[in-house]
Order: C-alpha cells, then sequence, then structure tokens
C-alpha cells in the first residue's frame, strides 16, 4: 500500500531494478537487426511494464496487459515474423527519400518535448488510491468501465466487430465444391472400384523402390513373380514419363561399387501406341493411389 | 490487507514465503519425475505389460536414472541457430510454468514454526488471470524455441504449436470466466471458499468439460500433441535441443500438466476441501490443519491420472479436426454457457427471484422444447448426389478471359498431357526391351 508519493521501498527497489532493463530491452528493440530480435525487446519491455503496474497497485491492468499485448497481440506478430526465417534481416533500403533524416529530426523533436515535459513537470503527491481500490482493483475497474465509459466501450466494441466484419468479408472466399472429406473419399473409391473403373486396388499402394538394386520412387516395386508393380510410383512420375523399369537399374549396385557411378534413366518409350498406360488416363477422382 | 482474497497474509514474513517458495520448487520437480514414473507404469497396465520395474522399488529409480542420463549427455548447439534465443527459449518455457504454482492454495491457515500462514505462496483478486497470462507467456518458448534452431520441423511444429495453445486459451479462458461470474472473485482463494456447498464441477458442468478438453490442448498432450507428432514433425519445437535445454522443456511440459491440474482442481473440484462425505466427518474436522493437502494432492493426481488415460485411450487427431474442435465446438459452447450463466447470476441477484425458481423456468421450456425436438420427424437425408455424371467440358477462354471451370465442369484436355500419355508407357513396356542405359554422353555429364 503506498502512501506517499515516492512509493514504499519495495516498490522503488523493483523500479531500479526493473527501469534499467526496460530500457535496454527498449534500445535493443530499436536497433535490433533481426525482426524477432525486435519483438523480443518488446516482449520484455511490456512484462516488465506489467511488473510496474502490479507494484503500482494496478493487478488487474498488470495482468491483462500481459494477456492481451502479450499473450495476444505480440504472438500474431512472432507468428508472421517466423515464418521470414532465421537469418533474415530488417532492409535498411530508404523508400522514401531523405526518410532517414526526417525520421531523426522528429524524432529528436519529440524527445525535446519530452525533455520539457518531464523536467517542467511538477509532480503532486498521488491521491485517491485507496478510495480507487477500496472494492478490490478489478471491481474498481469493473465499475470504471462498465459504470461511467460504458458508452465509449460499446462504441469500440461495434468499431472492432465491424472491422472484423470487414477483414471477414474481404478474406472470404466463395467454396466452389463441396468440402471432400476422408469418408466421402473413400465412398467414391470403393464406388469406382464396384464399376470397375480407376484403381482396382482399395488398399494403400504398395511402396516403390527395389531396395537391392535402386532404391527410389522412380523404381517400381517387383510382385512376387518378378513383374513392376505400376501403382507404387507416384502418379505423377508415371504420367511424365520418368518411371524406371527394374532392368533400367539393374547394373546400379554394382556401379556404385565399382566406383563407375552411372545414374539410370527411363528408357527411350516404347513406339507402339496401342501400350497406353492405363494410369495416365485417370483423373484425381479416382486417385486411390498416391 | 488485500482485499478480494480469502486467505490472510497479514502474519507472513519473509521466511515463511522463501520456505513456501523453496517448498513449491521442491513439490514441483519431485512430482514431476514421480509423474513420468507413474505414467509409464499406468501406461503399461493399459497395454498389459510391466513398465519400468528394475531400478529401485517398483522401478521409482528409473525416472532419476532417465534424467541423470539426460543430464549428462552432449550438449549440441546446431550451426544454423540463433543463439541468443535458441539458449532463452526453453529458460522462458521452464520460468513461466514455474510461476503458476505461486497462488495455487494447497490448504487453510497452519501453523509453520508459530506463525499462521496459508498454504500458499500469495493470492492476488487477479490469481486465475495471472496464471492465464503466465500460461499465455509460456508459449513465447515453443515459438522461439521452433524458430531459433533454423530448421524446418522445428518451425512447422512451434507454429502449430502456437496456433493450437492460442485457440484453446480462448476456450479455458471462456470456461473459467463462469467460475469467476458464481463465485464473485478470481482470487483462488475464494473461488475455493466458494465451493464449500457445491464444487462447481457439478454445477457447471459443461464449463469444466470445455476446461477438461482445452487443458489437454493447452499442454500439448494426447490426443492433441500435434505440435510434437513424432511421426510427422520428429518432435516439434524440441528437435534440435538436446541434454539440460531439452531436459528444460520436457520438465516444462511435465510442470505445466500439474499447473493446469491444479487449475482444474482448485477452480472446479473444490480446491483443498474434502470431498462430501468426508467433509462432514466431526464437524469439517478434515477441513483444517494439514488435512487438506492430502485431499488436495489426491484431486491433483486424480487429474493427472485422467492425463494418462487418455494418452493410453486415444489416438492423435488430425490437425484440421482438431482446430475445428476448438474453434466450432468448444468455443462456441463455452460462449453460450457463458451467457446462460451470466442471465441466471443477473436474475438471481437484480430481480429478487429465488435460484430455484429462476432455474424451473430456465429449466421446464428447455425440457419441453428438448421433448418437442425429439418427437420431430426426421428430415430425410437428401439423395447423395453420386458425383458430376457426366462433366461439361468448357471453353477455357469463354470470353476472351482464361476462367476455372466450376463443379460439373472439365477442362478440356491438356495438350501436353496427350503427349505424354503416349510416351508414358515406356516403364512398362522397356521390361521386356532391352535396354542401353549406359551411353557414353551420359557418362560424360555425370563424371
Amino acid at each position: 500500500m503506498t502512501e506517499s508519493a515516492v512509493g514504499s521501498g519495495g516498490e522503488l527497489v523493483l523500479f531500479c531494478i526493473i527501469g534499467p532493463l526496460m530500457v535496454v530491452a527498449a534500445l535493443a528493440l530499436l536497433f535490433a537487426r533481426k525482426p524477432v530480435h525486435a519483438a523480443v525487446g518488446l516482449i520484455f519491455v511490456m512484462i516488465g511494464m506489467a511488473f510496474l503496474y502490479t507494484a503500482l497497485e494496478a493487478p488487474f491492468l498488470g495482468v491483462a496487459q500481459v494477456v492481451v499485448y502479450t499473450g495476444a497481440i505480440m504472438i500474431l506478430f512472432v507468428f508472421v515474423l517466423m515464418l521470414v526465417g532465421v537469418d533474415a534481416a530488417d532492409s535498411v533500403a530508404e523508400t522514401i527519400r531523405g526518410q532517414r533524416w526526417i525520421a531523426v529530426a522528429l524524432g529528436a523533436g519529440l524527445v525535446a518535448v519530452l525533455a520539457g515535459v518531464v523536467l517542467t513537470a511538477n509532480l503532486p503527491p498521488a491521491v485517491g488510491l485507496e478510495e480507487a481500490n477500496a472494492m478490490t482493483n478489478p471491481v474498481g475497474v469493473a465499475y470504471e468501465i462498465f459504470g461511467s465509459t460504458v458508452f465509449a466501450l460499446e462504441l469500440v466494441g461495434v468499431l472492432l466487430i465491424t472491422a472484423a466484419l470487414g477483414a471477414i468479408t474481404l478474406t472470404h472466399k466463395e467454396r466452389l465444391s463441396a468440402i471432400r472429406d476422408q469418408r466421402a473419399t473413400v465412398r467414391l473409391r470403393q464406388r469406382a472400384y464396384a464399376r470397375g473403373e480407376g484403381s482396382q486396388v482399395l488398399t494403400p499402394a504398395p511402396a516403390p523402390g527395389v531396395y537391392a538394386l535402386h532404391n527410389a520412387a522412380d523404381v517400381p516395386a517387383l510382385d512376387p513373380e518378378g513383374n513392376p508393380i505400376d501403382i507404387s510410383v507416384p502418379r505423377v512420375l508415371r504420367i511424365r514419363g520418368q518411371e524406371l523399369a527394374p532392368a533400367d537399374v539393374d547394373g546400379h549396385v554394382a556401379s556404385i561399387a565399382s566406383g563407375t557411378f552411372v545414374q539410370p534413366v527411363a528408357s527411350p518409350p516404347a513406339p507402339s501406341p496401342d501400350t497406353s498406360d492405363p494410369a495416365a488416363g485417370r483423373t484425381d477422382e479416382e486417385g486411390g493411389e498416391r | 490487507m488485500n482485499h478480494g482474497v480469502v486467505a490472510d497474509f497479514s502474519q507472513e514474513t519473509w521466511w515463511i514465503s522463501v520456505i513456501k517458495a523453496v517448498a513449491i520448487l521442491v513439490f514441483l520437480l519431485l512430482s514431476v519425475l514421480i509423474a513420468i514414473w507413474a505414467e509409464r507404469r499406468v501406461l503399461a497396465r493399459m497395454q498389459i505389460r510391466p513398465g519400468p520395474n528394475v531400478h529401485g522399488p517398483f522401478g521409482l529409480l528409473q525416472s532419476l536414472a532417465d534424467a541423470m542420463k539426460l543430464l549428462l549427455k552432449e550438449d549440441l548447439t546446431v550451426k544454423a541457430a540463433d543463439k541468443f534465443v535458441y539458449v532463452l527459449a526453453p529458460l522462458i518455457t521452464v520460468f513461466a510454468s514455474l510461476l503458476v504454482f505461486a497462488v495455487i492454495p494447497f490448504g487453510p491457515e497452519v501453523s509453520v514454526f508459530g506463525v499462521v500462514t496459508p498454504l500458499q505462496l500469495t493470492d492476488l483478486p487477479v490469481s486465475v488471470l495471472y496464471i492465464l497470462a503466465v500460461t499465455s507467456f509460456g508459449v513465447y518458448g515453443i515459438m522461439l524455441g521452433g524458430w531459433a534452431s533454423g530448421s524446418t520441423y522445428p518451425l512447422l511444429g512451434s507454429v502449430r504449436g502456437t496456433a493450437q495453445v492460442i485457440s484453446y486459451e480462448l476456450a479455458m479462458g471462456l470456461s473459467l470466466v463462469s467460475v469467476f461470474i458464481v463465485s464473485g472473485s478470481m482470487s483462488t482463494s475464494a473461488i475455493v471458499e466458494s465451493q464449500q456447498g457445491f464444487w462447481w464441477a457439478v454445477a457447471l458442468l459443461p464449463a469444466f468439460a470445455v476446461y477438461l478438453v482445452s487443458m489437454v490442448g493447452e499442454t500439448n498432450r494426447l490426443p492433441f500433441d500435434l505440435p510434437e507428432a513424432e511421426g510427422e514433425l520428429v518432435a516439434g519445437h524440441m528437435t534440435e535441443y538436446s541434454s539440460m535445454k531439452f531436459a528444460w522443456f520436457f520438465l516444462a511440459e511435465y510442470i505445466n500438466m500439474f499447473n493446469v491440474a491444479a487449475v482444474a482442481t482448485t477452480l472446479f473440484l473444490g480446491g483443498w476441501r474434502a470431498p462430501w462425505p468426508i467433509s462432514a466427518i466431526n464437524d469439517g474436522m478434515f477441513n483444517e490443519g494439514w488435512w487438506p493437502v492430502l485431499w488436495f494432492l489426491a484431486k491433483l493426481w486424480l487429474v493427472m491420472f485422467f492425463f494418462f488415460w487418455l494418452r493410453g485411450t486415444l489416438l492423435r487427431f488430425r490437425y484440421d479436426q482438431f482446430m475445428n474442435i476448438g474453434w466450432k465446438v468448444l468455443i462456441p459452447i463455452a460462449l453460450v454457457w457463458l451467457v446462460a450463466v451470466a442471465g441466471v447470476q443477473a436474475v438471481r441477484q437484480f430481480a429478487d427471484v429465488d435460484l430455484r425458481t429462476t432455474l424451473m423456468w430456465i429449466g421446464i421450456p428447455l425440457v419441453v422444447v428438448l421433448a418437442l425436438l425429439l418427437l420431430w420427424p426426421e428430415k430425410k437425408a437428401p439423395p447423395e448426389a453420386a458425383g458430376p455424371s457426366e462433366p461439361e467440358e468448357i471453353d477455357a477462354f469463354a470470353e476472351g478471359f482464361p476462367v476455372p471451370p466450376l463443379p460439373g465442369q472439365v477442362l478440356p484436355p491438356s495438350p501436353r498431357r496427350a503427349v505424354l500419355s503416349v510416351t508414358a508407357p515406356a516403364a512398362t513396356a522397356t521390361t521386356t526391351t532391352p535396354t542401353a542405359t549406359t551411353t557414353s554422353d551420359e557418362e560424360a555429364s555425370d563424371g
């Protein structure tokens, strides 16, 4: 409970510790090269402020500061910043000519004004804390918000909802077709199977690769009789004609062992037009395999 | 004189606070060791195998041995890491996880070395909000850790983890608000005090259900452990961490389980108060002195068992299903319930109507409506569209502009595809054809 203007001893000690740390963090925010470091600095400043609010007998404000600003708004900022990668640094190119000097001049002006205000301020002893917190701090804040400023609060609420609606409207995309969930996909596959269309395999497709020879996605797996299983190769590779035959990779392991590595390539296509691949005609509807 | 707080801290001295803080720290660290052992034993029991049973009685020292092994491992710092943030992240996580128990009441006032003090480090008029604040700060550990590792899986894991935790924090916060409304306070000791008659888990069952689901999401535990899904993301944000730094994350994860379990106990399960038949014995003898610590721990471990049980029972959710539950089920339920509770409370407070009458006036129409809904003839399901029977081909440049196909339309076949479908069977055809793969120019390009 602070009665004097200076505050109790504990509060002063807390301020003397947190204040300089906050200044350091704020400077880090200004001078950090990486945006995430700047964000960490800002988070630190926010937490420090929450400590100071709580020390000043405003625990609700302190906690709300962390929940709302640190826990929600800053998270969204960092969320976006994170996706730019560890090595990304701020670009220092000026988009407006002379921007830097204008910023420096305005900043210096702000510092001068603030310094003037702080230096000439006449700080009277703080009054009214006891009355304000008479019914506990959160209840006092509640009366203030929902009693004396309820109209402004509602107005802000309407504004925020309008903004949210606007954002939803702008980003809304009309869905052209129904979402096909897992169940519908399975049903379609089974129906195609019953009709004898599409992939005639209901289970997951076998994995590609002939392990002793060449273990890669472009080599079909072999069935027990030694024939290649085409559906084990990804559809895209098949359509592009990049599927290898087991014969293509026959000498692969030996070539690695002998040190004369030779990259296997698909053999030239057979010219006969009647061997049309049944897989190539498939559409995504029946894409039961990979 | 702390207003809005029931616990009386007037006799508190600095050394009592230090003792309490140290006791909480020791309690948490020991509990984590026991929890890891208990989880493995419970899971093993559910899967019909013995579980750790070699080191120490009942295998109790197994987690200690594991912890020592973890600490003695090589501490790697990956090359692509952003060093400062990489070290900071696990510290943030563990720091935030240790803060929550400061406001959890273990029991009523007891006498310690001649000083009467509540079994609680401190209490604020906004204690539960403080818990939410600390939890939301802890998310930065996951976020920054995944980012600072400079690797793909950790980044994906941390993006997922953050999205998950902030989504579920909303539902969690909303479910807690109904407790604030009925108990008229946000201080933990006052909330425990308000549960003398009824546990809020009974009176506010929907809020409790929402809390139980969201607390699992909040702690990244199965079935909601998507941020560290081993099968897809290796270990999410923890992938690039080893030794002590990994141990911090691991420790924080288990402490967070205790945190949410303690919040569930305090806010919904009556806190340190004895369960009903026991609380009536001998004029509430078991609600005084050191006894309540026993009830508190029993309830805490009950919730912990619930965690283990879930892990042994449920499979991991798919990410979109998980987000759908959070945003489309939990949050609406919590909101509707909150409005209902606020309405009842308002009637109670301002209209001078008995609570029983209010509930009757709400309950009877509700039952009538539900009965009507039950008797309502079921709407016939629309015949399932058997897929577009014959997709119509569109002119992709109808009026001079490229237009995408609408449902039921297909693009004209691509000219490139027509060529490829002739060449594609190459591989199938060549299985019988003799091949000559090693031409001299290819060898040159490889060499």
